[in-house]
């Protein structure tokens, strides 16, 4: 099965929660369990959250990407940014680390996406903004798990 | 918004909304901090019941205002957590110093 989405919005946090419900909409047709939408959903949040605050820094009139596609049972969501860009990658992913800790941000962002999704790759330039590409299998965890 | 707040002798209680992201978090983390200031509140208990989607922006809140209790003392408690938001608490090592109950 293969299936493309594109869609792009203002930077403003109301649009966290659109995002969210719009992928996983999209990837309902792979029929995945409770736990993989929830999954999907806190990567997504934490994506685009992540675009708004540290991108683009409440600049409401910029615009998030979102791109989504579906390869067989594989779905690809990538979050697009031209804001800020992240200096430092690697330290940015560290959990506990944050950059706005008097914003209550928890530094669990990129901790979040990696645990939840099974790919997490970031491209970021300075000044350029950042690509947050994430890919989760869908259908393949052991139902075993759903049970609890 | 104001419901969601309740304060019962040195605990307040905080109802969490059904979807905790960025959007709600400032709003929530505010309000938390004029009750603890104006009422010289010790111990936070946060009560899940009604919430079905959390993102790190709810670690956020929780980790703010324990470091805002802890120093006087003050013990933060998670109510109703189901398994989803238990493994986020888990996840980011607030298990450690909240105290999770049934």
């Amino acid at each position: 099965m293969k299936n493309e989405m594109k869609l792009e919005f203002d930077a403003i946090s109301a649009n966290e929660s659109f995002a969210r419900v719009a992928v996983a909409a999209f990837f309902a047709e792979l029929d995945p369990t409770l736990e993989e939408i929830s999954d999907v959903k806190t990567a997504v949040s934490e994506a685009v959250t992540n675009a708004i605050i540290h991108g683009y820094e409440g600049m409401e009139d910029k615009k998030v990407r979102l791109h989504c596609i579906i390869d067989d049972k594989v779905l690809q969501v990538e979050v697009v940014d031209e804001g800020h860009g992240i200096e430092d990658v690697d330290k940015a992913m560290e959990p506990m680390f944050t950059t706005k800790p008097e914003l209550n941000r928890s530094g669990m962002g990129f901790p979040f996406m990696e645990a939840f999704m099974d790919e997490l790759e970031v491209i970021s330039t300075l000044g350029q903004g950042t690509r947050v590409r994430m890919k989760k299998k869908i259908g393949c965890t052991p139902w075993i798990q759903d049970e609890d | 918004m104001e419901d969601n707040f309740k304060v019962i002798d040195n605990y307040l209680m905080v109802r969490m909304p059904e979807e905790i992201d960025h959007h709600l978090s400032g709003c929530i983390s505010e309000k938390a901090d004029q009750f603890i200031v104006a009422q010289k509140i010790n111990n936070i208990v946060f009560d899940f019941e009604a919430t079905r989607f959390m993102d790190s922006s709810g670690i956020g809140i929780i980790m703010g205002r324990y470091r805002k209790v802890s120093c006087f003392g003050g013990k933060v408690f998670a109510i109703n957590a189901d398994n989803r938001i238990r493994h986020l608490l888990m996840l980011s090592g607030l298990h450690k110093i909240v105290e999770i109950m049934d």
